[in-house]
C-alpha cells in the first residue's frame, strides 16, 4: 500500500503548521521523517492519517476510518496507559481494528517477540520503567499488523542498545514489505537506519531522498544550524553533528 | 468472567434477602408462598412493596454502578463519576420544583416526571455546550459548570420557600431512599435504564481503546464524537432515571468501579458489566441495612451509602499511597 500526500496543509489559528506537503511513499521504505522543533513532523503525520483537519488530500483520510485503522498503524509521542493493565493486554488494543480481535495471538506474540518483551508480558503497564513502556507501545502499534507504520519519536528516552533494536526492527518491516514512517532527532540513526529522510523546516518539505543527499553541509546548516561530519563507510553511513554554525 | 458469576450470585442473594426483611415480620416460607400467591394481607405486601422495592433497588445500583464505570473510562480517571456531566443535580432540581410548587402531589409519577425533565435539559445543555469535536475536557467543564448552576437554583429554591413543610420535605427527598417506591416508579425508570444500558454497553471496545489516548484511539479507528454522544446519553438517560425514582443516591458510582478494578485486570471494557452488578450489590446491600439498623426510623439510603462509601474511599487512598 503507497501513501500519498498531495499539497497537505494544517493550519492552526493564524500560524501555518504544514505548508503545502507533498509526498509519496510505498512498501519497502523506512523514511525518517527529521527536523528541528516546530517544524510540522508531528502535524504532518496526524494530518496524513486524519487525525486533525487538513486541507489538500492525503491517500488515508480518502478511507473510512475503519479502513484507515487496518491501513496504518499510529504510535503518538505521549506514551498514554491510563489504566494498569498487563502489557500483554496493552498490546491486544492493537487489534481492535481486525474483525475478531482475539482470533489470532499469533500477532500479539510476534510483537512482543520483536520488541524484546515477552518476559513483561504479566506485568501492569503502570509499573514498567519509561523506556519499557515505550517498547510495550511500540509492541502494540506492531500488533496492529498494517502495511503502514507511523510514529512519532518512537526512541525517545530509549537507553542506546533498545534504540539501535527499535530501529532495526523498524528497518527490518520495511524489508519485509512495510512502509514505516517515524519521526526522529538522533540523525546518526537516521542516516544509519532509515532508507529515505524527509527534512522538514518551518511545515515545508525542505529536502528529501537518500540520507547522503539530505544530511548535506548546505542543509544542515540552513535547517538546523549545525555542522556535522558524513561519511559513507562498510558499516553503512555514519553521520555525527559536530558543532553549531557560526551566527 | 470470573468475576461476574460470582457478583450475579450476590445480586440474586440479596435480592432475596430485600425481598424478606422488612416490619412485617414473615418466615421465609411463608412470605415466599405469599409472594408467589398473592393473597392475603403479605401477599399484598410482597408483591406490592417489597418487591418492587427490591427491583428498584437493582436497577437504580447497575444503573449508578455502570454509568460510574463508563464515565471512569471514558475520562480516563478513576475520580470520576456519573454526577460530573450534571444530571443528578440537574435531575434532583427538577424534583425539587415539583416539591415546591405542589406539582408533585398532583399525580403518583409527577415527581419523577420533572426530575427526568430536568435532566433532558441538561443533557441538552451539556451536548450544545461540549460543542461537535471529540474532546472530553470541554465536556467535563460544561458539566461542572451545569452541577454548580443546578446546585445553586436547589438552594435558591430552599432559600426562598415560604412552606417550612416543603422545605423539610425537599431535605428528605435529597436524602435519597427506596422507601414505599410502587412499580409505576420501576415502570417509569426501567425503559429509560434500559436504553441508556444499551448505549453503554457499545462502548466498551472505544472505552478500551481510550486506554492509549484520544490520538491512538482514533487511529484505531474509534469514532471518538459518537463515543462522546452515546456516553452523555447513556449515563444520563441511567442516572437521571435512577434520580428520579430514588434521589441523590452518591458514591456508588465512584467506589464500585474502584473496587472491582483490580478483578477485571483493569480493563475499561469488561469493568462495565462487573460494575453495574457490583453497584447493584451495593445499593440492594444498603437498602437492606437502612432497614435493620434503624427500622422505626426511615434511616435514608443516601446517608447510609456515602457513610459506607466514604470509609471505603478512604482506605482504598491509604492502600493506593502505599503502594497496594
Amino acid at each position: 500500500m503507497r501513501l500519498e500526500l498531495q499539497d497537505l496543509t494544517v493550519r492552526r489559528g493564524t500560524r501555518v503548521t504544514v505548508d503545502r506537503a507533498s509526498l509519496s511513499a510505498g512498501p519497502g521504505e523506512f523514511i525518517g521523517l527529521i527536523g528541528p522543533n516546530g517544524a510540522g513532523k508531528t502535524s504532518l503525520m496526524r494530518a496524513a492519517l486524519g487525525l486533525i483537519a487538513a486541507s489538500g488530500s492525503s491517500s488515508l483520510t480518502a478511507l473510512p476510518p475503519a479502513r484507515r485503522a487496518l491501513a496504518a498503524a499510529w504510535l503518538p509521542q505521549t506514551r498514554e496507559a491510563a489504566w494498569p493493565v498487563t502489557a500483554e493486554a496493552l498490546i491486544r488494543l492493537g487489534r481492535i481494528p481486525h474483525a475478531r480481535p482475539d482470533a489470532d495471538p499469533a500477532h500479539i506474540e510476534a510483537a512482543m517477540a520483536r520488541m524484546g518483551i515477552t518476559h513483561l508480558r504479566a506485568r501492569p503497564v503502570t509499573e514498567l520503567s519509561g523506556g519499557e513502556q515505550a517498547r510495550v507501545l511500540i509492541a502494540r502499534a506492531l500488533a496492529q499488523d498494517t502495511p503502514i507504520l507511523m510514529a512519532d519519536e518512537p526512541i525517545a528516552g530509549l537507553d542506546p542498545a533498545h534504540q539501535i533494536g527499535a530501529m532495526a526492527t523498524f528497518r527490518t518491516l520495511a524489508d519485509e514489505g512495510r512502509l514505516v514512517i517515524a519521526s526522529l532527532h538522533d540523525l546518526g540513526l537516521a542516516a544509519r537506519h532509515c532508507t529515505r529522510l524527509v527534512l522538514m523546516d518551518q511545515g515545508r518539505i525542505a529536502a528529501d531522498g537518500p540520507p547522503a543527499k539530505v544530511l548535506t553541509p548546505a542543509l544542515l546548516a540552513q535547517v538546523f544550524g549545525v555542522q556535522g561530519y558524513f561519511a559513507e563507510t562498510p558499516e553503512g553511513p555514519v553521520f555525527q553533528p559536530l558543532r553549531l554554525t557560526a551566527p | 468472567m470470573k468475576v461476574l458469576l460470582p457478583l450475579s450470585a450476590l445480586c440474586a442473594l440479596l435480592m432475596l434477602a430485600s425481598l424478606l426483611i422488612g416490619p412485617a415480620g414473615a418466615g421465609l416460607g411463608g412470605s415466599l408462598a405469599a409472594l408467589w400467591s398473592g393473597e392475603g394481607a403479605l401477599g399484598l405486601v410482597m408483591r406490592e412493596i417489597r418487591a418492587p422495592r427490591a427491583v428498584l433497588g437493582l436497577l437504580v445500583g447497575a444503573s449508578l454502578g455502570l454509568s460510574g464505570a463508563a464515565m471512569q473510562g471514558y475520562l480516563r480517571n478513576p475520580l470520576a463519576e456519573p454526577g460530573l456531566i450534571g444530571v443528578s443535580a440537574s435531575a434532583a432540581l427538577g424534583a425539587v420544583i415539583a416539591l415546591q410548587t405542589g406539582f408533585a402531589t398532583a399525580f403518583v409519577l409527577a415527581l419523577p416526571i420533572a426530575a427526568l425533565a430536568g435532566a433532558v435539559l441538561a443533557v441538552g445543555l451539556i451536548l450544545i455546550m461540549a460543542g461537535p469535536g471529540g474532546g472530553s475536557l470541554a465536556l467535563i467543564l460544561a458539566g461542572v459548570a451545569i452541577s454548580a448552576l443546578a446546585g445553586a437554583l436547589t438552594s435558591l429554591v430552599l432559600n426562598l420557600s415560604p412552606n417550612p413543610f416543603a422545605a423539610n420535605e425537599i431535605v428528605f427527598w435529597m436524602m435519597g431512599s427506596l422507601a414505599d417506591r410502587s412499580w409505576l416508579h420501576v415502570a417509569i425508570a426501567a425503559p429509560f435504564m434500559a436504553a441508556g444500558a444499551a448505549m453503554l454497553w457499545g462502548a466498551g471496545r472505544g472505552l478500551d481503546a481510550l486506554t492509549l489516548g484520544e490520538d491512538a484511539a482514533a487511529s484505531l479507528g474509534i469514532d471518538l464524537p459518537r463515543l462522546r454522544l452515546r456516553l452523555v446519553l447513556g449515563v444520563a438517560a441511567m442516572v437521571g432515571a435512577a434520580t428520579a425514582v430514588a434521589g441523590a443516591i452518591g458514591f456508588v458510582g465512584l467506589v464500585v468501579p474502584h473496587l472491582l478494578r483490580g478483578a477485571v485486570g483493569a480493563r475499561p471494557g469488561r469493568l462495565l458489566a462487573a460494575s453495574a452488578l457490583g453497584g447493584a450489590a451495593l445499593v440492594l446491600a444498603a437498602d437492606i441495612a437502612v432497614r435493620l439498623i434503624l427500622p422505626g426510623r426511615d434511616l435514608k439510603l443516601g446517608v447510609v451509602m456515602a457513610l459506607i462509601g466514604a470509609p471505603v474511599f478512604l482506605h482504598l487512598i491509604w492502600r493506593q499511597r502505599r503502594g497496594r
